[in-house]
């Protein structure tokens, strides 16, 4: 049985960068990589991590280590990525939450302290309603949202989550206060859906595939998704933009990066390793059985898009007066 | 149908069944050893089961459970100790008739009858659990708050004789409970500028501390002196077995269903189910008097009851969230951490791994037969093991499994120190359980009542609007007089029989 060991894996990483100062990158990488994940073992983004690290190691032909660096809605771990060494040897896997903390006053830290590698993962968020209220579009739920302010409850995260940002933006972008809609706080996705079907809130915010049961079973309708075009495992339901007009793509992501400074070949040849993960069939079959929407930005598509995000949600987080 | 072959492919995968034997041989090894109980081999068990696909964690947990119960009743029969608390209720009587010379007609009604009572039980829990979660979809968070709280109350109502205790302990799980982010109103609480503490207390070192360190605390003295007097030799396990058994079949199937179902009561598990059948088969018995003296019919009803509420307690955990025993707290935290969140929805949205578990669960009780005829022919061996080697071999395990989840110092500090707290406390005769039932609840009810509170702008009535809502609530009220009501009465008879003396 091992267990990462972190002190004696970091005191081994900066005693071997320390004597390869000035070496040259071109047989990166020499020795086993860290890659920290900042939510917890056993999790999703813990399952993509362990999967991802296990296809790098055969890209790579050196050990990829998942290190759990978990605490404080995702902090600790995305504050230890960016304090990193930019040489390569330890990564991160980046969640959306990195837009928001800065905006929220959590933690200084943002995309602009990271080095991105690849975004490997992308699930936009739906408009879900329970299959009894009547509301058979988004138009009209819409509507009745903007006629009866205060009225209506929505769940699916806590406060400031990727998805609550998302609707909350959506509301946002058609003219909405987002605040008439008071925010009932769940724990993911599943207990919201449960509140919607037994009639306790009347919109759930979650990923397609979280809704996909309770949609088969005929206790909940989903109304849009946020994306740029219909996904393809669920063609029956609409882009928010086919309805409205205005494109919104927006949900939760993950990807891959470094800490700030990274060297460019380093970054090209980790980005060209994971594309070649992504690409294999084993990560396209896991991510699919577990949920997982994927979706592919090399290193530059990947820091546009997470400028685009993270301006995004500095007006959303304002909107709602969620920053500290 | 579909979900169910699947579920079949599922567990006849060679790395579950793998998983299955070893978690078993686990439970074997930690039952047998009078003190090391169920619960704390499930929290041992825990840091492993991180590293593995769901359905092998939770059927580890299942098969080393379920063998730990029956591997407890061995040293009660062989030394008069009993192996696990839920061996407690009939130890007496295994011992008495092995001095009778049917050593192994006793373990081996035992080992029966835990089969056949844990097949029960799971017959049961893979019957009713679905059935409960229909009715369970239309909860909302106000029915959520009721059903918490009724499951908090329990766990004090049947925690022991001093219900006041009870509630003392739960209190302070309820503060363990508090610290970190507040998951409704994102409030930070007690975390004293440790910024780790602000995902809360992981539950894990709380666990091994209250489970694991308290015991190896209150052991300690054994160290060092060879305690355990050598175990007889075990013959003809088998001989009669069956006779006895099909004497007994009514004492077998009622306590069969009885054990389920105090098992699926909050607080409640395989100890307490085991005593009340005991005292039931004692009862309804036509020979009351042969009680006590090396009479089998009471360890037949005791021992199909105990395991018979390892499954019961499922039943609640799967369908609700809310554990029915301190094993299954963990079984919950356990499923959260993989992306399963127990409720009613997880019957469709995790058919296929619910009926695996399921599955899993007869395979543990099958395997109860081989294996447990192999503990009972090795136990002179396993109640050799020296203290001295045994208990820094445990501390090991817990101090690596507190570490190893979230790769922090810190955790194994407040593991040390929970375990500390509840040395203390277990030494004063407070029951430990209601503490641990508060770390798993105490934000569900915390946080169905903030829901409860946005939905209705602060109108407490709220909760009584719901006619479920309404009647789980005065429920509630119902247990929290009894508790009072109970400690009141023992209090003035503890006053009076000071006056009498």
């Amino acid at each position: 049985m091992t267990f990462p060991n972190k002190p004696l894996a970091l005191s081994v990483g900066l005693l071997t960068a320390a004597l390869s100062v000035g070496a040259a990158q071109a047989d990166f990488p020499e020795k086993p990589i860290q890659l920290i994940v900042p939510w917890s073992a056993g999790g999703g983004t813990d399952a993509v991590a362990r999967q991802l690290a296990s296809g790098l190691e055969q890209e790579l032909g050196q050990t990829v280590n998942v290190v759990n660096r978990t605490g404080g809605a995702g902090v600790v771990g995305h504050t230890a990525m960016t304090m990193a060494d930019p040489n390569g040897y330890t990564l991160g896997l980046v969640t959306a939450e990195i837009t928001t903390y800065r905006h929220i006053g959590t933690a200084p830290i943002s995309y602009e302290d990271l080095s991105p590698i690849a975004m490997i993962n992308l699930d936009s968020a739906a408009f879900n309603v329970s299959a009894d209220s009547g509301w058979e579009s988004l138009d009209a739920a819409l509507e009745d949202i903007k006629a009866n302010p205060n009225d209506y409850t929505v769940s699916g995260s806590s406060p400031g989550a990727a998805y609550h940002l998302a609707f909350a933006g959506f509301l946002n972008q058609q003219g909405i206060d987002p605040n008439t809609v008071a925010l009932v706080p769940s724990e993911g996705a599943a207990p919201g859906l449960q509140e919607l079907a037994a009639d306790g809130v009347d919109f759930v915010f979650s990923s397609l595939p979280e809704s996909e049961s309770m949609r088969s079973s005929g206790r909940v309708d989903t109304l849009a998704v946020f994306a740029d075009e219909r996904l393809e495992a669920f063609p029956d339901i609409p882009t928010s933009e086919e309805v409205t007009g205005d494109p919104w793509a927006a949900g939760t992501w993950r990807g891959l990066v470094g800490p700030e400074g990274l060297p460019d070949d380093v970054v090209a040849r980790l980005a060209e390793a994971t594309q070649k993960v992504y690409e294999s069939e084993d990560f396209q079959t896991f991510m699919a059985n577990r949920g997982f929407g994927t979706a592919w930005r090399g290193p530059d598509a990947f820091g546009e898009f997470m400028a685009e995000a993270d301006a995004n949600n500095a007006e959303i987080i304002d909107k709602l007066g969620l920053a500290e | 149908m579909a979900e169910l072959q699947q579920a079949v492919a599922m567990v006849f995968a060679w790395d579950v069944l793998a998983v299955i034997v070893g978690a078993s041989l686990f439970g074997l090894f930690i039952g047998a050893i009078p003190g090391l109980t169920a619960t704390m081999a499930t929290a041992l068990l825990v840091p492993v089961t991180f590293f593995m696909e769901p359905l092998p964690a939770i059927s580890a947990i299942v098969a080393a459970t379920a063998m730990a119960i029956v591997a407890g009743d061995i040293p009660g029969a062989l030394l008069r100790i009993p192996g696990t608390p839920a061996s407690a209720a009939y130890t007496d009587e295994a011992y008495l008739m092995g001095r009778q010379g049917k050593i192994g007609q006793a373990l081996g009604v035992n080992l029966a009858c835990s089969v056949v009572g844990g097949i029960i039980g799971v017959g049961i829990l893979a019957f009713f659990a679905p059935l409960v979660a229909d009715f369970a979809i239309q909860f909302t968070s106000d029915e959520y708050f009721w059903l918490a709280l009724l499951g908090l109350s329990c766990a004090v109502l049947v925690s022991g004789a001093d219900a006041l205790k009870g509630a003392i302990s739960m209190v302070l799980g309820l503060l363990i409970a508090m610290v970190g982010m507040d998951s409704v109103s994102g409030q930070i609480r007690f975390i004293f500028g440790i910024p780790e503490l602000m995902s809360g207390i992981s539950i894990l070192p709380v666990l091994i501390g209250l489970f694991a360190v308290a015991e190896l605390l209150r052991r300690l003295p054994e160290i060092g002196r060879t305690s355990l007097p050598p175990a007889p030799h075990v013959a003809k396990p088998f001989n009669g077995v069956g006779r006895l058994m099909w004497q007994y079949k009514g004492g077998v199937a009622r306590s069969g269903l009885l054990g389920t179902l105090i098992g699926a009561l909050p607080g409640a598990g395989a100890d307490i189910a085991s005593w009340i059948s005991y005292a039931l088969s004692r009862k309804l018995s036509r020979t009351p008097e042969k009680f006590g003296t090396g009479h089998p019919e009471g360890l037949v009803a005791a021992s199909s009851a105990n395991n018979a509420a390892l499954s019961g307690a499922y039943v609640p955990a799967l369908v609700f969230g809310i554990p029915g025993d301190t094993i299954t707290a963990i079984i919950i935290g356990v499923l959260m951490m993989k992306g399963v969140t127990p409720g009613p929805d997880v019957f469709t949205t995790d058919a296929t791994l619910v009926n695996a578990i399921f599955l899993a669960f007869l395979i543990a009780n099958l395997l109860l037969l081989p294996l447990g005829f192999l503990a009972v022919r090795g136990a002179r061996h396993i109640l050799s093991v020296p203290a001295s080697v045994l208990y820094p071999l445990i501390l090991l395990f817990c101090i690596v499994g507190a570490y190893a989840t979230n790769n922090s110092m810190l955790d194994i500090w407040l593991m040390l120190g929970l375990g500390l707290i509840a040395y203390f406390m277990v030494e004063n005769d407070f029951p430990i359980g209601p503490m641990i039932l508060a770390v798993i609840l105490g934000p569900v009810v915390e946080s169905n009542f903030m829901r409860s509170m946005i939905k209705s702008n602060g109108e407490l009535l709220v909760l009584f609007d719901r006619p479920i809502a309404a009647v789980l609530g005065s429920l509630a009220i119902l247990v929290w007089l009894a508790i009072i009501g109970s400690s009141l009465w023992s209090a003035r008879r503890a006053r009076s029989s000071t006056v009498s003396t």
